[in-house]
Order: structure tokens, then C-alpha cells, then sequence
């Protein structure tokens, strides 16, 4: 087999220059802008603003600085081991029952809600005025006004996890979900055939070769959390906020020698997350040596019947929570007048709908075209890929691994804005291409992941009896692995539509204002606080990607209703 | 009209100082021919490089492993050709039935090109009909039993008419009473068309039961 | 490797990288045609119109207000069939991103064809803008022909934006001032001082806020305050030491210490902006919420946000008052379609529809008496609803204090209060 004549042969580098490129050039000019130096391109007319240790020193001597990056790095732990527990412990509790792909099911679409949607569905649910506290007021609690009580935007930043958790719970289950098929789940029936607990054998057997897969995710769920900005902006800490608030505060700062200061506040956040990785590499060593002791002593840990009970009931309550966020939401879109305690709305309206139409029409629009370009192109772009590493017969390595991860792991706030002044530069801002390229940084790297294991767990023997039928490697690609990989192929689509749906700060850099789109045009007019028409945006945000997924679920059971081969089955 | 000062090319398919490695170590090595109709047994224990063997001649090596020597079918050396071009057919141990496909678009999809479809369905249901498995045109592969699937997937690798057939352990999966009718099934169609067969196994009783020469690894 | 080698390093691969950047784009993008430079001149104002037409003007403005981008919406409809001109408003979270959007234009040289025509401005942002170069330099606004009737003779505020001199870089286009506003339902008697304002905290705790500085409505409070208990205010307009700055504003922490623990979260948490504040009032959250727009109440009424019984006041001392404008930056790329939309904004039809509550509620910068009589009807058939309070309830507008006690201010809070 000669593969280097392939035209596949140039894809790594394609996709090198799409993630590498952009994040390398964006990084040193944000080195450039820290540390100041002249001449560079990035400084074409602006006189120095700061010195170079000085940016950092600024940064360093900000009142409560330590506080932001303790929350962030707090956050980012916190969030990453909660979400990941739940999974796990789920997963270990009922991967052998019947109603696990049914929870599956209804796991999948909050895949598609956006973080911030799920953000303020949880704030209008738990805050002292929200759904929940006017349910029981006046009657129960005896509120005529709401308690003053710190539950949203706590100085310790839990409603900030709690609202990142929500969120992160679906992300983990299913790239666990990918990572299943190849570990061999007879172990637990082994370990449980010897009196280990069922989480116990789970835990033992199973867990080990399940993280070593998921464990990028897990960094980037870390990295995510730890750098967040919607979602510590609507449930997040205020005095102080989070760094990663703290440096967008600075980059809006009127007064322009902070840019020098948000750059330098963007290094340290990114020294921040990865310290908080660091931290989780070192808390797996020590759940390795104490999961090992307790193992070697035989510990049997048979009495888990509790922690079964508690790991589905928090997931119920995390699938819960965000579809009841959803449905506020939906009420507040429609709500006139709607005071607290009232715990529907008094008044009915259509006007938040009316208003907003024709804005939701066109951003809409915009923002479908944009996902569809960044996710096909992205898609098209992995197949190659994969297509690539099959027909050469390597697999990723490690390093290609980590730098599919680096736009998921480096905090966007670090490098976006240094990517949109190259955009400038180039005088390629503005357009509805340069949006959909930037998007793609991002679409890439979820739709490789959510692919790659599908792809490389397919029988390729399939692919061996096509050829000796006489056909090409490309027939075979197009007639025969690519229609029994559709529904893992069309999964993959549906997410990368979601995430390009999701991007606020890319789409409101390089569009320029020319290319507003529904999420962008949700966050201008959310900066108004008007819950009618967050409501009615969040509403339409995640109806969106809700549709593509449910016609990524729906086109393969009807083009293969006849086919019993292609058809999810449970997990045996 | 042929060539005086040629030797008439022999037909069949013939091995000719074929050695596989794995990096540096040779796995095996083989020097063999086959002629039309004949059905050649290689006995060797799991490991032995059996299947890797038939990787090499079907054209899907792994790049961990090499190959030298010569490979001929009918007098042509297809050792260099891509897979699709040489015209190898193989049965693996699983039928590996296109499960997007019915019974007979199996089928239809080995064909080879050319035709109207009208006459390319009459062809696929007489093949389907050879093999006892007319009425199951139409089915989803999924809902048809072991030992259909395997004569779904003989009928297949028939259908693409191939010059040399290449058969993997194709009856160890199968039930013990299936297992005969199969091994009839098979020799009785590569005899009637004339392909020239290797077949490797570890069981002892199908070198028995298709009767024909064994060699041992 | 010293780090000087480092450094060297890094930068020869960033200029590799640059010259690699720069040739790819020039084999795969066609550079944009540079325009000639063009400043129209709004003295010559017929050229300015036939300039103008055709062109597309990008207005950034903030998007957070419904009835704002209505108004915004309709301004784009007039100046389309009026002068021909297409007006598209690119809604904004914060005007700062606005800014940052022209420096990084301006980082990247590129002069003409920025993406921003006009931007809705003031304060600190303004202030940055101008001193950096990145608003079209020359005095543009002072010769559209509807700046004649704006009140600058009597309202400083429209020269003077938190004491930088404006001189014909923006135009004018609103005018706020800092104005309580509270539920009468549940608030008989508002405190108007100082003295009321923390015996009254003090008796209902958890009722009270404000925006965590350096939010803007947040600092003017501080400064709002410190108005109140500071000796000289002639200190407010000029930049004082350390020393001096400390004394200075001793009462005013002195103050907010004491009322801190009484506050809304006890004070843990603090309203995010003028907005919150509202929301926050709404829920009933909070007794007393603050903004600039003196009509805000009242529109918020109108809109269904806040009960009928919502009113207005100010502290008896007089309010910190300020202006917000329109401002073109220098790389702007329809400046004449920007000059006509900023003189439409000031003709005596658009401010009466700005002021009217029914619409946004936003108080004109025209003078009244400078309007001819058909002028002046637009507005005599407005009513302002109860909450609004008239130009004499309103008192004595407080100029803004030199730009350095913002920041002072700023800094000095968030090292008290911001890093518990």
C-alpha cells in the first residue's frame, strides 16, 4: 500500500496550520503586548503603555488578585472532580441496566444548551427571588419579599461550579460513552463474582483503562472551568470576580495601558489552569496508590447501595435542573408582568417575540449558515484525517492528541484577541469566511474527539472484503464505512453545530460587527438584564442545535429503519 | 495464438518463494501452486502467520510486516497491485455482511460493473438461488442465521468473480452441523467454477473433510 | 540561555512567522483597495449629504435596551428615506470592546475602512479614544448644522464630557443625571441625604446597593457620596497627592464602612450595573435602585418592568450630571453617512421622540428656546409620566470630577472591599 502519493498525506499539515498556527502567532502577540516589545507587528503605531515587568506587577499587586486566581483555579478542580465523580459513579451503577441508554437518551440533548442558557436557567431557578422560593412564598416560607441570602454569586463561586457541573456532567458521559466499546466490561462481572462491591469492581476493573481514554476531556473540562467568562459573568463571584472576569474587565478598561495588563493577566490565567491540571496529575497518583492499597488489601467496599441511590438521583436532578431551566426560560419570554412572589407569570405576552422577530430571523440565519460551514468543513476535515491515519497505518500519537486538545485547553480570552488583530492585519475580519475559520479552531477538535473512537473501533475487515470485491479504497470509504459510521458520523456533526452555535468571543472579534449572530446579538442584549429577552434568545440558542440533533438521531433510524445491524443497543 | 518460445503460462495461482517478516524476523515462508478448481489446506497453530498470510496475497499487509517474492495469478505477478486489482477473493471467519445493505445489494455491490440493473438483479438472485437462499433477497443480513450469513457471504465472493479465492478459518464459527454442509457447500463451488483455493486452518477435520492437499506451517 | 536569549529567540521566530503570514496572505487574499483619504467637511454640508449617499454607516452602540434599539431602528428607517443613507446598529455589551475593536485596527495599520462609523460614547471611553487617535481628528461636530440649537451655552456637560474637553470630536446626543428611584408602595419618605440615607440603611438591612466600581453607575456613587462629605470641593478638579487623596475621601469610607454590613448580601455581593439594580428592584430584592436616565422609572413602567407606583429622587445637594454623544473614529469608513446620522440624532424631531417616555424617556440637549415654534411642538405634546421628576425637582446638576478621582476612587475601593 502506497499512501504517499495520497493526496490525504497533506491533511496533518492542514489541520497543524488550523490549530496551531492561529493559537502560536495569537500567543507571542500576547507576549509581545505583555512584555512589550517594540517593533513587532502587533505594536505597528502604539507606543509602549508599560513597561514589561510592570504589566505583571500590576497584575500581581491588583487588590484581591490572589482571591480571582484562587477561584479560578478552585473552580476549575471543583467543577472537573464533581462532574466527573457523578459520571463515573452513574455509569458504574447502572451500565448493566436496562434504562441506561434511555438516561443516555434524554442525557444527549442538554449536549446542545449552551453554557450560558443552562446558566441562567439555574440562576431564575435558585436565586433568593427565583422559581424555587416562589413556589412555597408567601404560603410556606412566609416571604413577601425575597430572603437576602447569598445562594447565586457566592464569594466561594459554588453556584458558579454548580452551574458549570450542569453542563459538564453530559460533556463527560459522553465522551465515556465513545471510550466504552473498547474496554471490556466482563471484568466487573469477574470482580463482582468475588464479592467486590458493584462501584468497587466498576472502579478496579473497568475505571482505569475508561479514564486513560477520557482523560483529555478531563483537562479540558479543568481548563474550561477554571478560564470560563459567560458563565462566571451570570453566576460567578462579583467582589472579586474570577480572573478570567478580571481580565475582561481589564481588556474593556477605557483606560489603554491596562491592554499591557489584561495581556499579562491572560499569561497568568493560562499558568493558572495549568497549574490546576498539574494538581489533578498529581491527585491521580494518589487515588492510583490508594485505589491500588485498598485493592491489594481486598477490600470488598460491598455496601454501596447508598452511593448507587445518590449517584442517580444527582444525575436525575442535573437533567432536571436544566430542562426546568429551560422551561423558565420559555415562561419568561412569554411573561408581561411577573413580580415576585408570583410564581407564574400575572400577565401573558407576546412582545418579547414580536419585538425581537426579525432580529431572531437574521442572527438566526447567520448563525445556521456560519455552524453549518464551521461543522461540515471541520467534519470534512477529520474524515480526512481519520481516513488518513487508516490508510498510512498510524494511528494519532500522543502529541498529535495534545495538539488537537490545545484550543480546548489554552483559555480562549488568551489568545482570541491577539488571532483577531492578525485577522485585521490580513483584512480578513469581518467576513462571513473568517467566522467560519474561527469557529472551525474550535469545531475540529469536538467532532475529531466525539469521531475517533467510532471510526477506529470499525471492523476494517469490511473494508478488506470491498477491496477484494474489486473496489477502491475510496469506494469503500464512500459506500461502505461511511453509511455504517453515519450515526456516530452525523452525532459528531450535531456537536460541532453546538459548539459553533455556542462561540460568543471569536464571532464578536473577527465578525467585526458585520456578521452578528444569534449568540452574539443574545449577549449585547442580555448586558440589559432583561429576562424576557434572554428568555426568548436562550430559547432559540438552544432550539437550534436541538434540532440538529435530533435529525442526526433521526436520519440514521430512517434511512436504516430495515436495519437491524445499525441500530443502538444497549451495552451489553 | 501463443508465443512458441514462451512456456504456457501455468493457470492458477502460484506462490513463488513467498516470505513474510515481521520487521526482521521471518514469519514464514511458502513456495506453492494451486491450480484451477484445487483447494490447498495450510494447517498451523494460532500465530503461526496464517492470516498474515493471506494479507499479503489478498494485498492488505499490515506495513509492520513485509513481503518477498513473487506473487502470479494466472501467469501475471499481481504482487505489486493494489488490492482491488487483483482479483483475490476472500472469506474471513465472520461473514462481515454489509449490514446497510440487504441480502441481494450484497450481492449486486460485488458484481462486477456493467450492465443493466434489470439483468444484474436476475444474475445476483440466480447466485442467491445456488446457494438455496432465493427467498431471503430482500432481508436485513442482522436477521438471518449464522449459517445463512456464511452462504450469503460464499455467494458474494462468488458474485465477484474472482481468480483465486482465499478462505480464513470460514468455518470455525460456525455450528458443528453447519460446519459439513458448509465445507460441501464451498468445495463444490470452487470445484464446479474452477478457482483456484488456499484455505488456512487450525482444525484438523476440515483438511480432512475437503480432501485435497495439506501442507503444515 | 539568558533570558535576554530567550527573548531574541521568540522574536525571530515571530518575525519568521510574520514574513510567513504576510506572503501566504498575499498569494491568498487580494488586498483590500486602499481609499483616497476623504474628511468631509460639515460647514460644506450639501457635499456631506451627497457624500453620504448610498453609504452604509455601522453604529456600535450598546444593545441592552429594547427600547433603545427601537429608537434606533426608527432613526435607521428616517435617514434612509430621508437622506438615502443605510444604517446599521451593531449591538454592543460594553462600548469598551468598541474601543478596543479601533485600537486593534489601528495596531494592525489599518487607516481606512475601519469596521466602526459611529460609536455611542462618552466619559473614560471617550477620553481614551481621543488621546490615543483613534477618533477622527478634527473638530466635526460643532459645524453639523443642528449643533446651533443644542444648549451649549448653558449646559457644560455638552463642551466638557467628565472634564475632557470635548471640542468637536463627538456629538452631543443625551444628557443623564445620577437619579434614585424606588417602589412608593413599600417606601413612604426616600431618604435625600446622606445622614437619612444611612440611618435608613441602618434600620432596613438588606435593602440597599450599589454596582461594584469600577462599574460606572458604581463609581458615581462613590463620587456622588463623596460630594456630600468632602470639605473643598474644589479639590474634585484637580489631581491631588497621595496624602491629600487620603484625607480627602477618609469620610467617605468612613461612611460606606459603616453602612457595608447593612447592605444588600451584607455586602458580600455587590450589583453588577444600573441594570441589575433595576432587575433587583423589580423582584423587590432591593428598596432603592440608582441610574443616569432620569426617565428610566418611568419607561420601566411603561415597559411592565417596575409596578405604577415607582417614583424618582435625587439627593438634596444636587446629582452628578453628565452628557453621552456620538463619536466617528479616524479610520471610519462612511463619514459622511456617519455626520448626517449624528445631526439627524440632534434634530428637534428625533431628541422629542428620544424624550418621549412612551419611547425612551432620555432628556434632549436642545434648547428650547433656540427652536422655532413648529420646533417646539414636537415637544409640548409630550407628558412624562409620575416618576419623572421636573427640571426643578431635578436640582443642581454636580459636575463630574477630574478623570483622576475615578480611578483613585476605583482603585481605593477595590483594594478595601474588593478582595475579601
Amino acid at each position: 500500500m502506497n499512501a504517499k502519493s495520497s493526496p490525504l498525506a497533506i491533511v496533518p499539515a492542514l489541520v497543524l496550520a488550523l490549530l496551531l498556527i492561529p493559537i502560536g502567532v495569537a500567543t507571542l502577540s500576547l507576549l509581545g503586548t505583555a512584555l512589550d516589545w517594540k517593533g513587532g507587528w502587533w505594536s505597528h503605531s502604539l507606543e509602549p503603555l508599560q513597561s514589561a515587568s510592570g504589566s505583571f506587577e500590576a497584575v500581581l499587586n491588583t487588590p484581591g488578585f490572589w482571591t480571582s486566581a484562587g477561584l479560578s483555579y478552585w473552580i476549575g478542580i471543583l467543577t472537573a472532580l464533581i462532574s466527573l465523580t457523578i459520571v463515573m459513579l452513574f455509569i458504574a451503577t447502572f451500565l448493566s441496566s436496562g434504562w441506561f441508554v434511555w438516561i443516555w437518551g434524554i442525557m444527549k440533548p442538554v449536549l446542545a444548551v449552551p453554557h450560558a442558557v443552562a446558566a441562567f436557567g439555574l440562576l431564575f431557578l435558585i436565586a433568593p427571588s427565583g422559581f424555587l422560593i416562589r413556589l412555597v412564598s408567601p404560603e410556606l416560607s412566609g416571604f413577601e419579599r425575597p430572603p437576602d441570602w447569598l445562594v447565586v454569586n457566592d464569594p466561594a463561586g459554588l453556584s458558579l461550579a454548580l452551574g458549570l457541573i450542569l453542563k459538564e456532567i453530559p460533556f463527560l458521559f459522553f465522551v465515556t460513552m465513545a471510550a466504552l466499546p473498547q474496554t471490556d466490561f466482563r471484568r466487573t462481572r469477574i470482580a463482582a463474582s468475588m464479592g467486590y462491591g458493584r462501584i468497587w469492581s466498576w472502579f478496579l476493573s473497568v475505571f482505569p483503562g475508561v479514564y486513560l481514554q477520557i482523560r483529555l476531556p478531563v483537562f479540558a473540562v479543568i481548563a474550561f472551568a477554571s478560564s470560563t467568562i459567560d458563565v462566571a459573568l451570570i453566576l460567578g463571584p462579583v467582589a472579586p470576580p474570577t480572573l478570567s472576569v478580571r481580565i475582561l474587565h481589564w481588556m474593556n478598561d477605557p483606560d489603554l495601558s491596562m491592554r499591557t495588563t489584561a495581556a499579562a493577566g491572560a499569561i497568568i490565567q493560562v499558568a493558572i489552569t495549568l497549574l490546576a491540571v498539574l494538581t489533578w496529575w498529581a491527585g491521580e497518583y494518589l487515588v492510583l496508590n490508594l485505589g491500588r492499597m485498598a485493592a491489594l488489601r481486598g477490600w470488598r467496599f460491598k455496601r454501596d447501595k447508598f452511593l448507587r441511590f445518590l449517584s442517580s438521583l444527582l444525575m436525575a436532578t442535573s437533567v432536571l435542573v436544566v430542562s426546568v431551566g429551560l422551561v423558565l426560560l420559555a415562561l419568561w419570554s412569554f411573561a408581561g408582568v411577573w413580580r415576585f412572589p408570583d410564581a407564574l407569570p400575572r400577565v401573558w405576552t407576546l412582545r418579547s417575540w414580536s419585538a425581537e422577530a426579525s432580529n431572531l430571523w437574521a442572527t438566526g440565519v447567520r448563525a445556521t449558515i456560519i455552524a453549518l460551514g464551521a461543522a461540515t468543513l471541520s467534519l470534512a476535515l477529520v474524515l480526512a484525517s481519520l481516513e488518513n491515519e487508516y490508510r498510512s497505518n498510524r494511528r494519532a500519537t500522543r502529541l498529535a492528541w495534545w495538539t488537537i486538545y490545545v484550543p480546548l485547553l489554552v483559555p480562549q480570552i488568551a489568545f482570541v484577541g491577539g488571532l483577531s488583530v492578525l485577522f485585521i492585519r490580513f483584512s480578513i475580519d469581518g467576513t462571513l469566511w473568517a467566522v467560519i475559520l474561527v469557529h472551525m479552531i474550535f469545531t475540529y477538535p469536538y467532532i475529531y474527539l466525539t469521531l475517533s473512537d467510532p471510526w477506529n473501533t470499525f471492523d476494517t475487515r469490511y473494508l478488506s472484503v470491498a477491496r477484494s470485491l474489486g473496489k477502491s479504497m475510496n469506494r469503500a470509504f464512500w459506500t461502505i464505512r461511511l453509511p455504517i459510521l453515519l450515526r456516530p458520523v452525523l452525532a459528531a456533526f450535531a456537536l460541532g453545530f453546538a459548539v459553533s452555535i455556542a462561540q460568543y468571543l471569536p464571532t464578536l472579534l473577527i465578525g467585526a460587527g458585520r456578521q452578528p449572530t444569534l449568540t452574539t446579538e443574545a449577549i449585547a442584549l442580555a448586558s440589559g438584564g432583561n429576562r424576557r429577552v434572554i428568555g426568548t434568545y436562550a430559547l432559540v440558542q438552544t432550539l437550534l442545535p436541538l434540532i440538529v440533533f435530533a435529525l442526526a438521531n433521526l436520519v440514521p433510524k430512517l434511512l436504516w429503519a430495515n436495519r437491524a445491524g445499525l441500530q443502538v443497543r444497549s451495552v451489553e | 495464438m501463443t508465443d512458441p518460445t514462451k512456456k504456457p503460462t501455468p493457470a492458477g495461482l502460484q506462490l513463488d518463494n513467498v516470505e513474510i517478516f515481521q520487521g526482521p524476523r521471518k514469519l514464514l515462508g511458502m513456495h506453492a501452486i494451486i491450480g484451477p478448481g484445487e483447494i490447498l489446506t495450510l494447517m498451523g497453530a494460532s500465530g503461526s502467520g496464517k492470516s498474515t498470510l493471506i494479507s499479503a496475497i489478498a494485498g492488505f499487509l499490515p506495513r509492520s510486516f513485509s513481503c518477498t517474492g513473487n506473487i502470479l495469478l494466472n501467469g501475471q505477478s499481481i504482487t505489486s497491485l493494489p488490492a482491488e486489482k487483483r482479483r483475490v477473493g476472500v472469506l474471513f471467519q465472520d461473514p462481515l455482511l454489509f449490514p446497510h445493505f440487504s441480502v441481494l445489494q450484497n450481492i449486486l455491490f460485488a458484481l462486477p460493473p456493467g450492465g443493466k440493473m434489470a439483468e444484474r438483479c436476475d444474475k445476483a438472485r440466480s447466485l442467491l438461488h445456488d446457494i438455496s437462499m432465493g427467498e431471503f433477497a430482500d432481508r436485513d443480513p442482522d436477521t438471518l442465521s449464522g449459517g445463512q450469513k456464511a452462504r450469503v457471504a460464499l455467494a458474494r465472493v462468488i458474485a465477484s468473480r474472482p481468480n483465486a479465492l482465499l478462505l480464513d478459518e470460514p468455518f470455525s464459527k460456525l455450528d458443528a452441523d453447519l460446519r459439513d454442509s458448509m465445507r460441501q457447500l464451498v468445495s463444490a463451488e470452487v470445484t464446479r467454477r474452477k478457482i483456484p483455493t488456499l484455505l488456512v486452518t487450525h482444525d484438523k477435520a476440515d483438511a480432512i473433510a475437503i480432501d485435497g492437499p495439506v501442507l503444515t506451517l | 540561555m539568558h533570558l535576554s536569549a530567550i527573548r531574541s529567540f521568540v522574536v525571530n521566530i515571530v518575525h519568521l512567522a510574520r514574513y510567513f503570514l504576510i506572503s501566504a496572505a498575499l498569494v491568498f487574499f487580494v488586498s483590500p483597495a486602499i481609499a483616497a483619504e476623504h474628511n468631509p467637511d460639515p460647514a460644506d454640508w450639501d457635499s456631506v449629504l451627497a457624500e453620504a449617499k448610498g453609504q452604509e454607516v455601522f453604529w456600535h452602540a450598546w444593545g441592552g435596551a429594547q427600547n433603545i434599539n427601537a429608537y434606533i431602528a426608527w432613526v435607521g428607517r428616517q435617514v434612509q428615506s430621508r437622506y438615502g443613507v443605510k444604517l446599521t446598529q451593531v449591538k454592543v455589551s460594553d462600548t469598551a470592546n468598541v474601543v478596543a475593536r479601533v485600537l486593534a485596527e489601528q495596531q494592525a495599520g489599518r487607516n481606512e475602512g475601519g469596521a466602526v462609523d459611529l460609536v455611542w460614547i462618552n466619559g473614560q471611553n471617550f477620553s481614551a479614544m481621543k488621546h490615543q487617535g483613534l477618533l477622527l481628528p478634527y473638530a466635526w461636530s460643532t459645524s453639523l448644522p443642528n449643533y446651533a440649537l443644542t444648549d451649549f451655552e448653558n449646559k457644560p456637560v455638552l463642551t466638557s464630557d467628565f472634564t475632557e474637553p470635548v471640542q468637536g470630536l463627538e456629538s452631543p446626543w443625551g444628557t443623564a443625571q445620577l437619579t434614585f428611584y424606588y417602589d412608593s408602595a413599600n417606601l413612604a419618605s426616600p431618604p435625600k441625604n446622606l445622614e437619612d440615607l444611612e440611618s435608613w440603611i441602618r434600620e432596613n438591612p438588606g435593602r440597599f446597593t450599589y454596582a461594584a466600581p469600577p462599574n460606572f453607575i458604581g463609581t458615581t456613587f462613590l463620587k456622588q457620596v463623596l460630594y456630600g462629605l468632602i470639605e473643598d470641593r474644589e479639590l474634585l478638579f484637580s489631581t491631588p497627592d497621595r496624602q491629600t487623596f487620603e484625607a480627602a475621601t477618609a469620610p467617605l469610607w468612613a461612611w460606606l464602612d459603616k453602612i457595608h454590613p447593612d447592605l444588600w448580601r451584607s455586602g458580600k455581593v455587590f450589583a453588577a450595573d444600573t441594570t441589575h439594580l433595576k432587575t433587583l428592584l423589580s423582584d423587590n430584592e432591593i428598596d432603592i435602585a440608582m441610574t443616569f436616565n432620569p426617565g428610566e422609572a418611568s419607561s420601566a413602567i411603561n415597559e411592565g418592568l417596575l409596578p405604577q407606583t415607582t417614583r424618582s429622587f435625587v439627593m438634596d445637594y444636587g446629582s452628578i450630571g453628565n452628557a453621552h454623544f456620538v463619536a466617528i473614529p479616524f479610520n471610519a469608513n462612511a463619514r459622511a453617512g456617519a455626520m448626517v446620522v449624528a445631526n439627524f440624532l440632534l434634530s428637534p424631531e428625533a431628541q422629542a421622540r428620544k424624550s418621549d417616555e412612551e419611547i425612551w424617556g432620555d432628556p434632549t440637549v436642545l434648547a428650547m428656546s433656540k427652536l422655532n415654534a413648529e420646533q417646539r411642538r414636537y415637544f409640548s405634546e409630550l407628558t412624562s409620566g409620575a416618576a419623572t421628576l421636573d427640571a426643578a425637582e431635578l436640582g443642581a446638576t454636580l459636575s463630574e470630577p477630574d478623570a483622576f478621582w475615578s480611578t483613585a476612587l476605583d482603585a481605593e475601593w477595590l483594594r478595601r472591599y474588593g478582595g475579601q
